[in-house]
């Protein structure tokens, strides 16, 4: 069983949000990297089970991204998986991620790969339907559960209201969220076996790029809160039925 | 040319997150000038399609065949870009929903479309394609030039208004070629009965304050009252107070609603992340200093155990007035 884990980097979930060069770039003076939360505990952690469970396993990472990755791919590292691939190149557009991404897994002629729901700077929750497409492979989103029998994995994912149990033959592709795994903490060997781990550096394929931020903005301040006092709740109801207008 | 947008249906019901994409998606080609169609996968009927018209869509292609009664994204993909190429559509609509997240990359990867997902706003077409949408959990946005020839939007649910117009729609019924699923259903969940939390207008959501979970029976009573759904904080769901799905925040669901009403939640900067899009936010806490009330339009400083039966009381009375 070989598995591809995406890997991105995000700010810290408590960062600052705030952008520089008029607005065209995110100030990330201060600001703390980390793994994707749902790339790390859910993706990455349930690939580590699955290994637990089958050591014959061999987990890859990749990530699509300069050299200020690398501290983040190797926290990955330490938690576990056996060697990371870095495509040396930096970009915002879904597509060519993913277009990087997919020619690793076409290389690697993995049996799984795993992306998180989304980032958590970019919100896309598309890189992993794209690198699907790419490699014709089914692709299983916003998983809840993921379960492997032999070469079928059994997946739940969630649907609009509810859930549903997905059976389908491996290669696939999969976004994971919570439920899928559980944080853990890196340990003392896994960070210095991290050290040792190769981090093979490749160059982006050619592909267009198919978008670009021009700009960013910040949501307008909000106006203030409206204190209604708790023995009057009847003006609470009456300003959101008259003035907002909500109910 | 045209734009194309993708009508989203459950079990035969159009959603509403579909009607949302269909007002965007003529508001773009009335833009661009061309012509707004529609794209409907599996069964539905067709005085429910021929309806679609009021909302501005001229002409509504429809794959009726019962391979595509269940959300698919290979499957979905396939249809909806051979459809756009039949069609020469430039542009491509889609909810940013569940059935969103699965198929809006693929149809994009597909038809080589810059794809913007999340999207906000209409287009500004006077200097590219510019696109809004929400980036860093809400916490801002970007815009995003697409410069590719076919573009792909995906819009985020309860960003956009609905809009009745007049007119009906014409159908077109298409037999296309429907290849075996590769992913076999087994079984389905739906919460039966609940409004679900990503349509829903109004959310109301607890929070640690409320204690343990045999208290959210006034939750819920005020959640009926106001036809809204539930949620939790995510400490309350990893408790099991409540299930799993109703966590927002950044490491869980995303809402954007017209009414949020936060009670016993502190308003912690992973939690505001899920719900920030929300156009109204009222926060009921004991605690003055509670982070919520800066996010907040709305609040009151009390203890939620007093004050959600009243607020529910004073609900039924206006509903009734
Ligand atoms: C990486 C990361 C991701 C996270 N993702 C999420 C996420 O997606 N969603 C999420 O919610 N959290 C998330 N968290 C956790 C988040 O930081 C907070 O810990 C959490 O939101 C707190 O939940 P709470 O407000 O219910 O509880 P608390 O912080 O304990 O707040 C309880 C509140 O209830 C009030 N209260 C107490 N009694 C009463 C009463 N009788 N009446 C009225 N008010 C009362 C208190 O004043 C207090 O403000 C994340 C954390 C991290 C580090
Ligand atoms: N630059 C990247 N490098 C590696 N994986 C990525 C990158 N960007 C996104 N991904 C993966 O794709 C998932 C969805 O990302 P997005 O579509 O941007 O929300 C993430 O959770 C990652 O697993």
């Amino acid at each position: 069983m070989k598995i591809l884990v995406c890997i991105s980097k995000t700010p810290d979930t408590t960062s600052k949000i705030a952008f520089k060069d008029g607005n065209t770039k995110f100030e990330d003076a201060g600001v703390q990297w980390i793994i994707n939360p749902y790339d790390e505990w859910y993706s990455l952690v349930r690939a580590i089970e699955l290994k637990e469970k089958d050591a014959s396993t061999i987990i890859h990472l990749v990530t699509v991204g300069g050299a200020d990755c690398d501290p983040v791919i190797r926290k990955a590292l330490a938690l576990g998986g056996d060697e990371a691939i870095r495509v040396n190149t930096d970009s915002s557009d879904s597509f060519y991620i993913a277009a990087q991404i997919a020619e690793i897994a076409k290389q690697g002629n993995y049996d799984l790969v795993f992306t998180g729901k989304e980032t958590i700077d970019y919100n896309g929750s598309s890189v992993g339907a794209m690198v699907a497409e790419l490699i014709d492979a089914p692709y299983i989103s916003l998983a809840t559960k993921f379960e492997l029998n032999g070469t079928t994995a059994i997946v739940n994912r969630e649907i609009e209201g509810g859930e549903e149990v997905n059976e389908v033959a491996l290669p696939v592709v999969v976004s994971c969220q919570k439920g899928v795994a559980e944080q853990r903490i890196p340990n003392m060997r896994g960070i210095m076996a991290a050290r040792t781990k190769p981090l093979k550096v490749v160059e982006p394929t050619v592909v267009d790029t198919l978008t670009n931020i021009v700009s960013f903005e910040l949501p307008p301040a909000k106006a203030g809160v409206k204190l209604v006092p708790a023995d009057n709740v009847a003006e609470l109801v009456r300003l959101l039925h008259e003035e907002a207008k909500a109910i | 040319m045209s734009v194309l947008i993708f009508i989203d249906q459950s079990e035969g019901h159009i959603k509403k997150s579909s009607l949302e994409v269909i007002t965007y998606g003529v508001a773009v080609a009335k833009q661009l000038n061309v012509s707004a169609e529609g794209i409907v996968l599996g069964t539905v009927a067709n005085d429910a399609l021929i309806q679609l018209g009021k909302y501005g869509v001229q002409k509504i292609y429809h794959i009726a065949n019962e391979k595509l009664n269940h959300v698919d994204a290979q499957l979905y993909a396939k249809q909806i870009a051979d459809t756009a190429t039949a069609n020469n559509s430039s542009v491509i609509i889609i909810s940013q929903n569940q059935t969103g997240k699965a198929i809006a990359g693929r149809v994009a990867a597909k038809l080589k479309a810059g794809l913007v997902a999340g999207a906000i706003a209409l287009p500004d077409t006077t200097n590219g394609f510019v696109v809004k949408k929400s980036v860093f959990s809400g916490k801002a946005f970007a815009n995003v030039n697409i410069t590719s020839a076919i573009k792909v939007i995906s819009l985020n649910p309860n960003s956009f208004h609905i809009k009745q117009t007049e007119g009906t729609a014409e159908i077109v019924t298409v037999n296309a070629n429907v290849a075996e699923p590769k992913v076999k259903v087994t079984a389905v969940n739906k919460v039966s009965g609940e409004v679900p939390l990503t349509e829903a207008e109004i959310v109301v959501s607890g929070g640690r304050g409320l204690k343990g979970p045999e208290n959210w029976g006034m939750l819920e009573e005020l959640a009926k009252t106001l036809h809204a759904a539930t949620a939790c904080s995510r400490p309350v769901a990893d408790a099991h107070w409540r299930p799993h799905h109703e966590h927002v925040g950044q490491t869980g669901i995303q809402v954007a609603p017209n009414l949020y009403i936060a009670i016993g939640i502190s308003g912690a900067i992973q939690h505001l992340a899920g719900v920030n899009r929300s156009k109204v936010i009222v926060v009921i806490n004991k605690d003055p200093e509670a982070p919520f009330f800066k996010a907040a339009d709305y609040g009151i400083v009390g203890d939620a155990f007093e004050v959600v039966p009243k607020l529910t009381e004073e609900i039924k009375k206006l509903k009734t007035a």
